[in-house]
C-alpha cells in the first residue's frame, strides 16, 4: 500500500545554505494492506513531513514514495483519487454548512449530485452527526468537528485513510469516542469489500499509538528508529519495570538496612530475566535518614521475575515491604532509545523544527 | 484497487470512486472548477445580505463622487472632449471595474481563513486540478458582481445612462477573465504572506489605488501631467477600463475593446501562472 526508498525531504531556511533543516532523512517504510500504523515521535521529528509527502502536499528532495499503486511525484492526481486525508486542522471550511462540505467532497471524488448527497447523509448519520446537517462548520464543538472531517476523508470509502495527529486538542473522552468511530468505520468498510481499510496515523499521545495501532513506527530526527508491535518494542527495548522497597532503616541502625539493598542487589543479578539495576539512596546513608531503601530492576517478563525475586530475598532473610511491577510505556521505549523522554524531546526540539507544521489557530470564518 | 461499497447499509456509489476515471482535459477542468465555484458561492447563498453590502460601495462613488464629476467636468470644453457628452456613460463602467478589482483583490483574503483552519490543505489532497482552484475563487467573486452590475446599471438608467445589451455582456465576460487573473494573483499573495497575514492588506491597498488612479478610472488622465499617461500605458486596468467604456457605449469593435481583451488574457495569464506556481510550491 505504501513504499518508501530513501525518503527525504529538507526544508530551506533563509538563503542560508547551512540553516537547511533536514526534516525527514531517507526514511524506508513499507504499509502492506490493511495495516493500522502509528508514527510516533516527538514534535519537529519528521513525521508530519512525511505524511505530507505521502499525501502529495510536500514534493520530497529525494527517494520515492508509492502510495496506493502511484508514485507521489509522478502521478499525484491518481494517489489523491485513492487516498483518504485527515489533516491537522479542520477539513471542512468554518463558513460552510455540514452536509454542503461533505457533499463537494464527494463531488470532488466523483460522485454525481444525488449520489454525493446521499453518501453524505450516510455519513452523518454515522458519525452521529445527522442533527448537525445545516450547522455551520465554526459553530461545531471541537469533537463534532473533528468527526465532520474524517467523515470528508471517508466520503470516497478510501483503501488508504492518512490522519494526522487526529485527537490533538480532543479531550479524553471525545478522543475515545472519535477512535470508537473510526475503527467502526474500518470494520464496516472490511465487512462491505472483504478487504481492510490501511490506516497511517501520526501521533505524539504514547497511549493513542500503544492501544490504537497494531504496528508502532517511532521516528526521531528524521529517521525511523524503531518499527514494531506496540508489545514488542516495549518487550524488546523497555523491559518491565520491577519495584521493590525494604523496610526503612531504624534510626540507630541505617547501615543495617543498607546492607540489605546492597545484598538484594546482588541477588536480584543472579535471578533469571535480569536486565539492570538502580537502587536509591545508592551508598549507605548518613544517621537518621530513614529513606526506604528502594531497588528497581528492569527486567523481561517482570510478572514472573517478581516471585522468584521475592523467594530468593526470604531465602536471604532479606525483608521485603512492597512490591510492584510496572508495564513499561511507549515513552520507556524511546526513553531506551535515545536516552531522552518523549515529552522532553517534544518540548526541546519544537523550537529548533520550524519545519514542522503547527497547528493553526482556531479561527472563525468572517 | 478494487470497486468499493462503503458499508453493509450503504448505497454504492455508482461511479465507485475508488476507480477514477482518467479525467483529462477541458471538461475535467470545468468539472473541477464548477464544483469549486459552487463550493465557494454557497455561503454567500445562505447570507445573501452579503451580495447587498457589496452594492454600498459603487452606490456611494455613483452617489457622492458621480455628481462632483458633472460639477467640475459636466459643462466645461474638456469634459465634453475628454469624457464624450454623457459623463454617467463614462463613468457607469469604471464603476463596474471598480466593483470587480475590490471583489477579485479581495480573494485571497477569504483563502487567508481557509489556510488557517485547513480546508486549504484538504482541497490540496483532493484530486482537483490546481487552476480550478484559483478559477472557481475568482469566478465566485464575479456572481456577485454580476448581480451588483445589473443593480447599478438599473438605477442609472434614470439619470440617461444608456444600455446597450450586447455590448454588456461582452463587458462583464471581459471583466470576468480579467478578474480571473487578478483572483489568481490575490491567492498567491495570500499563500506567499501566509505567516504574517496583516501583510496581505498592506500589499492590497498600497497596489489598488496607484492602480485605479492609473487607469483613468476616476478621473480622465488626459487633463493629468505627462508621466501619469505614461505611467498608464503600462497599466493593464488602463486598456480594460477603456476596453469598458467602448463595449457600454455599443461599440464593440472598438480597437480599444480589442486592446481590452489582450490585457485581459494576459492578466489572466500571469495571473494563473504565478498562482499555480505558488501553490504547488507553499508546501515546500
Amino acid at each position: 500500500m505504501i513504499r518508501t526508498r530513501a525518503l527525504t525531504k529538507d526544508f530551506a531556511v533563509g538563503r542560508d545554505a547551512s540553516a537547511t533543516v533536514h526534516a525527514v532523512r531517507g526514511i524506508d517504510l513499507d504499509v502492506a494492506p490493511g495495516e493500522l500504523v502509528a508514527v510516533l515521535g516527538p514534535n519537529g521529528a519528521g513525521k508530519t513531513t512525511t505524511l505530507r509527502m505521502l499525501t502529495t502536499l510536500v514534493r520530497p528532495t529525494s527517494g520515492t514514495a508509492t502510495v496506493a499503486g502511484h508514485d507521489v511525484v509522478a502521478e499525484p492526481d491518481a494517489v489523491r483519487h485513492r487516498i483518504g486525508y485527515v489533516g491537522q486542522g479542520n477539513g471542512a471550511g468554518h463558513a460552510q454548512r455540514a452536509v454542503d462540505e461533505l457533499t463537494s467532497q464527494g463531488r470532488i471524488h466523483g460522485l454525481d449530485r444525488r449520489t454525493a448527497r446521499r453518501r453524505a447523509d450516510e455519513l452523518l448519520d454515522s458519525l452521529e452527526l445527522a442533527s448537525y446537517r445545516t450547522r455551520k462548520v465554526s459553530d461545531l464543538s471541537g469533537g463534532q468537528r473533528r468527526r465532520l472531517d474524517v467523515a470528508m476523508g471517508l466520503v470516497h470509502a478510501p483503501s488508504l485513510l492518512f490522519l494526522d495527529e487526529p485527537s490533538t486538542g480532543l479531550d479524553p473522552h471525545n478522543r475515545a469516542n472519535l477512535w470508537d468511530h473510526v475503527l467502526r468505520m474500518r470494520e464496516d468498510a472490511l465487512a462491505a469489500t472483504g478487504e481492510p481499510m490501511t490506516i497511517v496515523l501520526t501521533t505524539h499521545y504514547l497511549d493513542e499509538a500503544d492501544t490504537m495501532a497494531e504496528r508502532v513506527v517511532v521516528v526521531d530526527h528524521g529517521q525511523v528508529i524503531a518499527d514494531d508491535t506496540a508489545e514488542n518494542l516495549k518487550a524488546d527495548l523497555a523491559g518491565d519495570r520491577v519495584v521493590v522497597t525494604l523496610a526503612p532503616p531504624h534510626g540507630h541502625e541505617p547501615g543495617h538496612a543498607h546492607d540489605d539493598a546492597a545484598r538484594l542487589v546482588a541477588l536480584a543479578r543472579r535471578v533469571e530475566g535480569f536486565r539492570e539495576a538502580t537502587r536509591t539512596p545508592d551508598a549507605a546513608p548518613t544517621v537518621g535518614l530513614d529513606a526506604a531503601p528502594t531497588l528497581e530492576v528492569r527486567a523481561e517478563r517482570g510478572d514472573a521475575y517478581l516471585p522468584r525475586l521475592l523467594r530468593a530475598a526470604d531465602a536471604d532473610a532479606i525483608a521485603v515491604e512492597t512490591a510492584q511491577v510496572h508495564r513499561p510505556t511507549l515513552d520507556d521505549v524511546f526513553l531506551a532509545l535515545t536516552g531522552r523522554s518523549l515529552r522532553e524531546a517534544g518540548a526541546a526540539s519544537a523550537t529548533d523544527a520550524p519545519a514542522e507544521h503547527t497547528r493553526p489557530t482556531e479561527r472563525t470564518a468572517a | 484497487m478494487s470497486t468499493v461499497d462503503i458499508a453493509p447499509t450503504s448505497v454504492a456509489p455508482p461511479q465507485s470512486p475508488a476507480r477514477p476515471r482518467a479525467r483529462r482535459g477541458l471538461a475535467a477542468f470545468a468539472r473541477d472548477t464548477g464544483i469549486v465555484l459552487v463550493r465557494e458561492l454557497r455561503p454567500v447563498l445562505h447570507d445573501p445580505f452579503s451580495v447587498l453590502f457589496g452594492l454600498v460601495q459603487p452606490i456611494v462613488f455613483l452617489a457622492l463622487f458621480g455628481p462632483l464629476l458633472v460639477g467640475s467636468l459636466g459643462g466645461t470644453t474638456t469634459g465634453q472632449e475628454v469624457l464624450g457628452g454623457n459623463v454617467w456613460q463614462w463613468f457607469v463602467p469604471s464603476i463596474l471595474v471598480m466593483t470587480t478589482l475590490f471583489g477579485t483583490t479581495t480573494t485571497g483574503a477569504n483563502l487567508l481563513v481557509e489556510l488557517q483552519t485547513g480546508a486549504h490543505e484538504r482541497m490540496l489532497v483532493a484530486p482537483l486540478s490546481r487552476a480550478s482552484l484559483l478559477v472557481g475563487r475568482a469566478l465566485k467573486e464575479m456572481v456577485p458582481i454580476v448581480a451588483q452590475s445589473v443593480v447599478v446599471v438599473l438605477v442609472m438608467l434614470p439619470f440617461g445612462f444608456e444600455l446597450h445589451p450586447a455590448g454588456a455582456v461582452v463587458g462583464l465576460a471581459l471583466l470576468a477573465v480579467f478578474g480571473v487573473g487578478i483572483g489568481s494573483l490575490s491567492y498567491a499573495l495570500a499563500l506567499a504572506v501566509r505567516k504574517q497575514d496583516w501583510m496581505f492588506w498592506v500589499v492590497q491597498q498600497t497596489l489598488i489605488f496607484p492602480l485605479m488612479i492609473l487607469s483613468g478610472m476616476l478621473l480622465p488622465l488626459e487633463t493629468g501631467p505627462r508621466w501619469m499617461q505614461v505611467a498608464s500605458d503600462v497599466n493593464p486596468l488602463r486598456y480594460v477600463v477603456d476596453a469598458e467604456r467602448a463595449l457600454f457605449a455599443g461599440d464593440l469593435t472598438a480597437s480599444a475593446v480589442a486592446w481590452g481583451w489582450v490585457a485581459a488574457a494576459v492578466t489572466a495569464a500571469v495571473g494563473l501562472a504565478v498562482g499555480i506556481r505558488t501553490m504547488v510550491r507553499s508546501s515546500d
